[in-house]
């Protein structure tokens, strides 16, 4: 499972809706702060992510088991 | 009787007109062995199809000639599509050639046109079956060589979109005899590990018969049956593939499989400065809205009493506006000043600065707005607006204008 990629969909998501709820939903004030706070926090943190991100590459064979085994490929276009 | 002598010229025109007119003549294809293969400087080329009965010289023009796919060669046994007419200048016939194939290659095609049909009638490549791709896939599976240059095309893509993506390469021969049970397992073995979110399966250009792994059936069946969707990326953007229908998405080369497979970064980023700008301006409309409100319900007389709960509501308010300010960074903040800008700007505009330049406004005890002298009743009393104040009067008579 590739956590960041995940959470980088999720906080999208989470963005988008805090952004209609705020445009057109009928909040109270002080829930409307919230809501802005953690969507200033959901665009730092999605900013980050793709600051931070590097391409993983693996090489995946089959291993004496039939299991993948994950080995390292060197990609010199890097 | 003397005979009627023709010139050369009307025999050759008259040979010309004979063969023109035979449909036999017309858009054929000629088997032969190319010989004397020349390209003139003007871009056309010319050559001779011989077999082991006869020879036929043969003109490909260069618009024709610049659609070819492989370089003609002599010796090398073709089958020239075209016309036979006669060059008159010359007075000898010729095969104006507009497309060739190599030989042997036509028995491809038919392979191929026969497989295409097959599967269609069993509906593997019907839109019901093509499955969605994931916007943000966290792990792509490549199915390819890994020693061409796709691979490494399609890395450099991934890396520069969208590097949150993982990849794992499953290599596989992509030409030869051994190619498709290759890929067709290793399309099957990603399935059965549910080793990727998406899978893409290619490999770069090639001749026809470097691609022919991906016209085989064992691949097009494993691609049918792949859960995980499958994006085949085979050859050049001209090439098609059997895998190409029968995937849930074509891609005209490995490189577009790789940017149609991840969303693009800078779009991304793009994409949150104006989620990012949208919520700023949603709260601060909310923000004054709410400000407008309190001023406005503070100001009534009637509420003047209940004092201490607006002052706290205020100070409420003030806290949450204080706690906004927290929350903004550089990017709010100048949208702060851009709306405030605004703000003065329509304050400028507003009716109240009217006022500063000697006009007032007149209204009853209720606070409605004298709109007409026929409104106020003598003695009555009546509260005048100036720019910096209000002044409370008596009325002395109310005069029409026109009375």
């Amino acid at each position: 499972m590739n956590e960041k990629n995940q959470s980088f969909e999720a906080s999208l998501s989470r963005l988008e809706q805090i952004v209609r709820a705020l445009e057109h939903g009928d909040i109270a004030l002080e829930e409307s702060l919230n809501l802005f706070q953690e969507g200033t926090q959901l665009v730092r943190s999605c900013q980050k992510l793709l600051d931070d991100a590097e391409l993983q590459v693996k090489k995946v064979h089959a291993g004496v088991d039939g299991n993948p085994v994950e080995g390292e490929f060197t990609d010199d276009t890097e | 009787m003397e005979k009627q002598v023709l010139s050369v010229g009307q025999i050759s025109e008259y040979i010309k007109s004979k063969l023109d007119t035979d449909p036999r003549l017309s858009n054929i294809a000629v088997r032969g062995e190319i010989s004397n293969y020349k390209v003139y400087p003007s871009g056309h080329h010319y050559f001779t199809l011989k077999d082991e009965t006869g020879a036929m010289r043969c003109v490909m023009f260069k618009s024709n000639a610049y659609r070819l796919r492989f370089r003609p060669e002599n010796g090398m046994k073709v089958i020239a599509m075209g016309s036979v007419t006669v060059y008159v200048r010359d007075g000898a016939y010729q095969l104006y050639c507009t497309a060739m194939a190599m030989d042997g290659i036509g028995d491809l095609y038919a392979a191929f046109e026969q497989l295409k049909s097959k599967l269609a009638a069993q509906g593997l490549f019907n839109p019901e079956h093509k499955k969605p791709l994931p916007r943000y896939p966290g792990t792509i599976g490549i199915i390819t060589s890994e020693a061409g240059a796709a691979v490494h095309d399609m890395l450099r893509i991934l890396r520069k979109r969208y590097p949150l993506t993982q990849v794992r390469l499953l290599p596989v021969r992509v030409q030869g005899t051994e190619a498709p049970g290759e890929i067709a397992s290793a399309i099957a073995y990603a399935n059965h590990f549910q080793l990727a979110d998406l899978l893409i399966v290619g490999r770069g250009g090639g001749s026809i018969e470097d691609l022919w792994a991906f016209n085989d059936e064992q691949v097009a069946r494993a691609i049918f049956a792949s859960k995980i969707p499958v994006i085949s990326a085979v050859g050049h953007e001209p090439d098609v593939t059997i895998s190409d229908f029968v995937a849930d998405l074509r891609a005209a080369t490995p490189s577009n499989a790789a940017e149609l497979a991840v969303p693009d970064q800078d779009a991304l980023r793009q994409q949150l400065d104006s989620l990012e700008q949208a919520m700023t301006l949603a709260m601060k409309r909310k923000l004054n809205r709410a400000e407008e409100r309190l001023a406005h319900l503070a100001n009534r007389p009637v509420l003047q009493s209940p004092f201490e709960s607006f002052e706290q509501r205020r100070k409420a308010l003030k806290l949450l506006e204080t706690r906004l300010i927290g929350a903004q960074n550089q990017t709010v903040s100048k949208y702060r000043q851009r709306f405030v800008a605004q703000t003065a700007k329509l304050d400028a505009m507003s009716p109240l600065k009217v006022l500063t330049r000697g006009y007032a406004v007149a209204s009853t005890q209720s606070g409605a707005i004298i709109r007409s002298a026929a409104e106020v009743n003598p003695g009555e009393q009546i509260t005048v607006r100036v720019s910096d104040g209000s002044i409370r009067a008596n009325v002395i008579e109310g005069k029409m204008d026109h009375e």
